[in-house]
């Protein structure tokens, strides 16, 4: 999927990051974070409430700006970047879950998707047709036309993937995605992130569910604001 | 698969930026203003009502503005006085400048002059009026009637209609006969009902022939309880040293004209002391109701605007905090702070838009609808309908600023978790 000479290269690439929330007492939210995700990995990201999951996660999604270390996205150093290009750059790259799925409620399964690509260059004819592909990647093909208010929770949040996938990301970040779904269903999200994973795309999932974190391949761990890779 | 080669090197200049397209920004806010269809309509309604009064306001001002043209009083129109200035107070006063007998003769012969007659007051030293003795010892036979001398001119200048009998004519004038034609009120107290039989009167000790009853006079009624004497009866009866005042009547328009060309007529080389009052011009009348109605109403209607406008902000401010999450994805997604902000500023503006078309529609409907009750014909400025929807759009804009700028400000972080 991608040329030999740039195999080896990191979707995601950290060095000595750090976050400090600024106040009378100063946050050290994430401290001299170090990781590498290969293209194709699997990474979850475990740790108690208040260890610096969020921050970690909003770092990552171009959400937020670390105070010292660097950052690189697909070998571009965020650090360099401006406001409109990260955006852009978060448009074109990362594609987002969200334990609230974040679905415009009056708007059909295929129009949530395609909201996606609405800021990008898409044509709007290609953009019907990439959500349709994605939803049916989801295994949601038969729900083009629904309403989400009319979907379960699981096919909600497959919705969401669809929708997060639809612009061809180079990383999948996904906020705690089974946080409001009972097992069964957590169980076939996970199912469809291992496919999308098998099908070469980079997979990060933020979780406090040990279930969840098991299925992926690597596993870091966050505690007081340092990460560290646990297992292998 | 749609993905992306990893690890490739980019110039970050080479980033293409976020963009979106007009039409798609217009579907977006369409659809989220359809989302919620009974909230927009109430928020439209201020700029409906708001544009709906300005419209009806100006179109009805308007309309009312032509109908006072038309049917603009003509009689008054028609009508120019002039008297000599006066000097001193109240009844020790005198013109500053004597008219001339002939007042009437000058002023006919000016283009555009239909009748002109001279008017004044006859001092009879306090002479009662007397007709024929009718012996009735309850009844009072003597009446202090104001007698008022005329050019024969006079009587077509203020349009006095007889009931019977005739005017009196520059003949009468010209030899001093003691004619008179009488008011219909004074007719009536003096007991005088027929001129057929040659009725006489008498104020003081002087006899008059009644040659004429007056039926009506459509210009100073109040000659109808006069004793209307010739000039030339006045002048050698009574001492009369001038008359007083000059009317006449014009030709439709021309009143102004004829108003400024009288002074001359009268004394020529002391115009300003001579007073001409004219009916204003009908366009000035017009526009100075439509002014005065617009003032009142304009101001109401910019009112209900600015509570149209309060309330679009307030909405849409409302709504931008329920639409965090909304917000939060579509900056996830791609969306630049512009981008947003463009998006509810499209959002108002629509609003507006929609709020001012109504209220244009609304407001036409109005005036037609009083023109029709007052059997009007219904005037508009043909660039009201057009401008009416784009001032509301401009409203709904003004209105969105505020919000669309909350809205860009909103940070996706805590808009995603919340």
């Amino acid at each position: 999927m991608s040329s030999p000479a740039t195999a080896a290269a990191p979707v995601v690439e950290l060095h000595d990051l750090g976050r400090t929330f600024e106040g009378a007492q100063p946050v050290e939210a994430l401290r001299r974070a170090d990781l590498s995700v290969m293209a194709g990995d699997y990474v979850s990201i475990v740790g108690p409430s208040g260890s610096g999951k969020s921050t970690l996660l909003h770092l990552l999604g171009l959400l937020d700006r670390p105070t010292k270390g660097s950052y690189l996205l697909d070998g571009i150093d965020t650090a360099d970047l401006s406001d409109a290009q990260r955006t852009a750059l978060r448009g074109q790259r990362i594609g987002f879950v969200f334990q609230s799925f974040h679905l415009l409620s009056h708007r059909t399964v295929v129009e949530n998707v395609m909201l996606a690509m609405l800021y990008g260059d898409t044509p709007k004819r290609q953009r019907h047709n990439l959500a349709i592909s994605a939803l049916e990647r989801v295994g949601l093909g038969h729900r083009l036309d629904f309403v989400p208010t009319l979907l379960s929770g699981g096919e909600r949040q497959r919705v969401a993937i669809a929708r997060a996938i639809v612009a061809g990301p180079s990383l999948l970040l996904a906020d705690e995605p089974t946080g409001n779904l009972d097992q069964t269903t957590s169980e076939s999200i996970m199912e469809v992130f291992e496919e999308l994973q098998s099908e070469g795309l980079t997979v990060m999932v933020i979780t406090h569910d040990s279930v969840v974190a098991g299925r992926a391949r690597r596993t870091v761990e966050m505690l007081d604001g340092v990460l560290s890779e646990v297992g292998q | 698969m749609t993905m992306r080669p990893s690890g490739e090197s980019h110039m970050v200049r080479d980033l293409p930026s976020s963009s979106v397209s007009i039409r798609d920004l217009f579907l977006e806010a369409v659809s989220a203003l359809l989302a919620r269809p009974s909230r927009s309509a109430l928020t439209a309604l201020g700029t409906v009502l708001g544009v709906g009064a300005l419209v009806s306001t100006l179109g009805i001002a308007q309309t009312a503005g032509n109908q006072i043209i038309t049917r603009f009083d003509e009689l008054a129109a028609t009508e120019v006085v002039a008297e000599g200035q006066r000097i001193g107070f109240g009844s020790g006063s005198r013109a500053a400048v004597a008219l001339p007998w002939d007042s009437g003769d000058r002023i006919e012969r000016l283009n555009g002059v239909v009748a002109a007659g001279t008017l004044s007051d006859v001092d009879t030293a306090g002479a009662l009026a007397t007709s024929v003795p009718v012996t009735d010892p309850l009844g009072s036979t003597a009446f202090d009637i104001p007698v008022v001398a005329v050019s024969p001119g006079l009587f077509g200048a203020v349009r006095a209609e007889l009931s019977t009998g005739r005017f009196f004519d520059e003949g009468h004038d010209r030899n001093g006969d003691k004619v008179v034609v009488l008011g219909a009120a004074a007719a009536q107290r003096l007991n005088v009902t027929r001129v057929d039989n040659r009725p006489a009167i008498k104020v003081g000790e002087e006899a008059f022939v009644v040659v004429g009853i007056l039926a009506d006079v459509q210009r100073e009624p109040s000659l109808l309880s006069r004793i209307i004497i010739p000039n030339g009866a006045a002048r050698s009866r009574y001492t009369l040293a001038a008359p007083t005042e000059v009317h006449v009547e014009t030709d439709v328009g021309a009143s102004r004209l004829i108003a400024g060309q009288v002074p001359t007529a009268l004394a020529p080389g002391r115009e300003e002391l001579v007073v001409v009052k004219a009916a204003p011009d009908p366009t000035q009348v017009r526009n100075r109701v439509e002014g005065d109605i617009n003032a009142l109403f304009i101001v109401l209607g910019s009112v209900s605007l600015l509570v149209g406008a309060i309330g679009i902000a307030n909405v849409t401010l409302v709504s931008v905090l329920e639409r965090r999450g909304e917000i939060g994805l579509r900056r996830a997604v791609g969306a630049a702070r512009r981008h947003i902000a463009s998006q509810f500023l499209v959002e108002s503006t629509l609003l507006g838009a929609l709020g001012g078309l109504i209220g244009t529609s609304a407001g036409i409907l109005l005036i037609v609808g009083v023109s029709a009750a007052r059997d009007w014909t219904p005037v508009l400025e043909p660039w009201l309908p057009f401008i009416a929807p784009i001032a509301g759009a401009l409203v709904g804009l003004l209105a969105g600023v505020y919000p669309a700028l909350k809205a860009a400000n909103t940070e996706p972080i805590a808009a995603l978790r919340g």
